[in-house]
């Protein structure tokens, strides 16, 4: 029930246009977290647009995952700013603290460990945000404690 | 504010005189910049306090107000306060400041000396903002306003001449005459082709079919850069009033501006900028009174980068998967649902405002002779002062890297310097003195691109970084033709196999060979140009793709697999910092205890590296020879017996 409806309000704010359809996803992404099979099927019902379709542009963008995702997003900066200054081995860090891969989401759903191209604040590189919060440069006790506070 | 409907230019001189009688030149305005950069050093708090402070310390009257506005540019050393009209610049702000800022400097006009920049080749603390390095050597036509302006106030862009341009568009100009002045001023697209504005405005002019779209391309996907960011953060109405002249020249009445997802403060400054726009008559029906309509819809991108290709972006506007289409006939006569919809990229629609207010003489008697006006660069990498800088075409690259930069930090030597993101090259020393120009740096094998300048320095490899590119175009490939889709997935396998020490004989060649079938056959200008980093630095760097293949040397020391580390036990002090700072728990010893590395945990992150303190130095790379043992094994030799 309280998933139709939040369907319907995401739809309904855009007047049920079929040109809105990556819009109505991407705010239901940051409603839900991610993108459950019952909500594409919702959508394309409700948006009247065929199921196939919806799925193609679900799992085309970056930005919707299919998956369920961690109550903690680890996202590691990958753009070349940050390459330069050494975000593949920030990554192999914080992947080997974390006891898991990138685009891996932890087995008791803490933690997510992503990797994005660029968030355009290439003078902190090489950048990590955790929960909307960007770390520049940070060390590996700084890491440890960043991530012993994220229950 | 925001209440009353524009409808004449009488109206909108009106308007400006009352915003401006409200401000008084004379007293203070103190700016802090909250860009993205700055926000996350904690300039949003800075500003919180430095309002209470003000109120606190009863100064109403002699500070007019404290405004938060947009990226200044100079992320390193953010957060960045700026005090007017003094313009005394205020570096690296910590809450604590707050305080002594107001009653020093505001209260009685004395300057704060530790909050000044300290130029790190004089060691001169500069009190004014324009007496930076950074900033002196800048021409900051575009990007300058910036720093006056908060974001969501409609008012302070009004104060500044804002849409004056659009009046004058409407009621001093034909669509034509406007199209014309455009033409004249030569303005190519800062987007990254370069392509005249003014040709492509009048194809979608003259091209059969209703409506007409223009769109705004604010996918700035290309990593490194981030000017199209800042420009849409801190002054959306400067690109808003460009689209809506550019609408006029070319007869559309219906526009987009395509946002990037990983932008949300720029999505949301735009979408306030439009309701203040609507509320004021800037857009929507008879706009100003003239006559002439025009609304605009933001539409947020969903991460690909794919979708800044103009066809794959229209795609994307119609709610389609944002691949690109083959380009029999551009985007500029059937693009969005087959109209004519022109396209053009943040910086480029920024620029139209003042080409309609100063001239396209103005614009045309800066730069070169293929290239006009200013461009802004991101100046990002193994380089002093990062940060957004706008500097005239023409300008070299030395300059911008030496002058403005302030050239590689901590002593090292500059290996090369990339551009153009994923599609541009890498350019080495020996072209340091080429001016920045679309046609000079296409010459050398790289391009202009959207502005992003790496700079790159000694410990970066030439071949990791080909990698580094081809792999990111490989994964933002949408897949729809075979040379792009098979192509970087093969140039990906024999980079990585050169990086990890299993390169062969021929290798470079296949690369040499891949990429031309890329270059002739691909379908969108991603597949024609993701070979380009690869063939740079094999052009510029040959001696280190054969070091890899050949001696299994990386000689930049910094591919993982032909890499280690070692801890020199001669120059260690046992100091711990490398022991505490080790994520994987593979440095062993202790206080007092010489400190050595166990290759089999070691996940070569560099940490090691990075910490031991300078004047140690004892933590070495090597590669391409064979690892010294660890210190007398087993046993840890102590350091007190070394003294």
């Amino acid at each position: 029930m309280k998933l139709s409806k939040a369907v319907k309000r995401a739809v309904g704010s855009y007047q049920k246009d079929k040109d809105m359809l990556i819009q109505i996803l991407l705010d239901l992404q940051s409603m839900f977290g991610w993108l459950p099979q019952e909500v594409l099927m919702e959508v394309s019902e409700q948006l009247e647009v065929p199921i196939t379709q919806v799925y193609q542009i679900a799992s085309y963008y970056k930005a919707f995952s299919l998956m369920p995702r961690g109550r903690h997003i680890v996202k590691v900066c990958l753009g070349t700013a940050c390459q330069v200054r050494g975000s593949p081995r920030l990554l192999d860090t914080i992947a080997a603290m974390l006891g898991m891969k990138p685009h891996e989401t932890s087995k008791n759903m803490r933690f997510t460990l992503e990797t994005v191209n660029c968030l355009g604040c290439c003078a902190m590189g090489p950048v990590v945000v955790v929960d909307s919060m960007y770390h520049s440069k940070p060390s590996t006790p700084a890491l440890r404690k960043i991530f012993e506070t994220a229950k | 504010m925001g209440n009353q409907r524009i409808s004449s230019v009488k109206e909108l001189e009106k308007l400006r005189k009352e915003i401006l009688s409200k401000r008084d030149p004379g007293k203070s305005v103190v700016t802090v910049c909250t860009g993205t950069a700055c926000q996350t050093y904690g300039s949003l708090e800075v500003y919180g306090k430095l309002v209470d402070e003000i109120r606190k310390q009863g100064l109403e009257g002699v500070v007019v107000e404290a405004k938060a506005t947009g990226c200044h540019g100079f992320c390193e050393q953010g957060p960045v306060v700026v005090i007017f009209p003094q313009e005394i610049c205020y570096v690296k702000v910590k809450l604590k400041d707050v305080p002594e800022i107001v009653s020093a400097t505001l209260a009685q006009g004395r300057v704060i000396e530790r909050l000044l920049y300290k130029d790190p080749v004089t060691g001169q603390r500069i009190a004014k903002d324009p007496d930076i390095p950074l900033y002196k050597n800048q021409m900051r036509i575009v990007f300058g306003n910036n720093r006056y302006i908060n974001p969501r106030e409609i008012d302070d862009y009004i104060a500044l001449g804002g849409y004056s341009a659009l009046s004058k568009s409407l009621f001093q100009m034909t669509p034509k005459q406007v199209l014309e002045e455009i033409k004249k001023s030569n303005l190519r697209g800062r987007g990254g082709g370069g392509f005249p504005t003014g040709i492509k405005w009048e194809t979608t002019r003259n091209a059969p079919g209703e409506p007409k779209y223009a769109i705004v391309n604010c996918d700035e996907g290309d990593p490194g850069a981030y000017m199209d960011r800042s420009l849409m953060e801190g002054n959306p109405h400067g690109v808003l009033e460009g689209l809506i002249i550019g609408a006029y020249a070319i007869r559309s009445h219906e526009g987009f501006i395509y946002v990037r997802q990983e932008y949300p403060i720029a999505s949301e400054n735009t979408i306030q900028a439009i309701k203040q726009a609507e509320e004021y008559g800037f857009l929507g029906e008879s706009i100003l009174g003239s006559g002439f309509d025009f609304k605009v819809t933001i539409h947020r991108g969903a991460g690909a980068f794919v979708s800044g290709e103009s066809s794959a972006l229209m795609s994307a506007i119609e709610g389609k998967v944002g691949e690109p289409k083959m380009k029999y006939i551009h985007t500029a006569v059937s693009g969005i649902k087959e109209r004519p919809s022109c396209l053009n990229n943040v910086e480029t629609w920024a620029n139209v405002p003042l080409i309609i207010n100063k001239g396209a003489e103005w614009l045309s008697s800066i730069g070169t002779d293929g290239s006009k006006g200013t461009k802004i660069f991101s100046l990002v990498g193994k380089v002093n002062n990062t940060g957004l800088v706008e500097v005239p075409m023409g300008m070299t690259l030395r300059q911008l890297i030496y002058d403005i930069g302030g050239g590689i930090p901590q002593g090292k030597k500059f290996k090369a310097v990339q551009t153009g993101g994923p599609s541009g090259g890498v350019i080495p020393e020996q072209y340091l003195d080429t001016p920045i120009d679309f046609d000079e740096l296409t010459r050398l094998g790289s391009m202009m691109g959207s502005g992003g300048t790496v700079v790159m320095d000694e410990d970066t490899c030439m071949v990791d970084t080909a990698r580094y590119f081809i792999s990111f175009c490989c994964e933002e490939s949408c897949g729809k033709c075979i040379p792009c889709r098979e192509g970087l997935r093969m140039l990906r396998e024999i980079l990585t196999d050169i990086c990890e020490g299993k390169g062969q004989e021929g290798d470079i060649e296949a690369i040499e060979d891949i990429a031309k079938v890329m270059q002739d056959a691909s379908l969108c200008a991603l597949g024609t140009t993701a070979a380009n980093p690869a063939l740079t630095t094999l052009k510029y760097f040959r001696d280190e793709y054969q070091a890899h293949i050949k001696e299994k040397r990386c000689p930049a020391k910094a591919c993982k697999a032909l890499t280690s580390y070692y801890i020199d036990p001669e120059k260690c002090t046992a100091c711990m910092i490398c022991f505490k700072n080790c994520p994987t728990e593979a440095i062993h010893g202790g206080k007092g205890i010489i400190h050595w590395i166990e290759q089999e945990k070691c996940i070569k992150c560099n940490t090691c590296f990075e910490v031991c303190p300078p004047r140690f130095s004892a933590v070495r790379r090597i590669s391409g020879e064979p690892l010294p043992p660890p210190p007398a094994p087993e046993t840890k030799v102590i350091r007190d017996k070394k003294r």
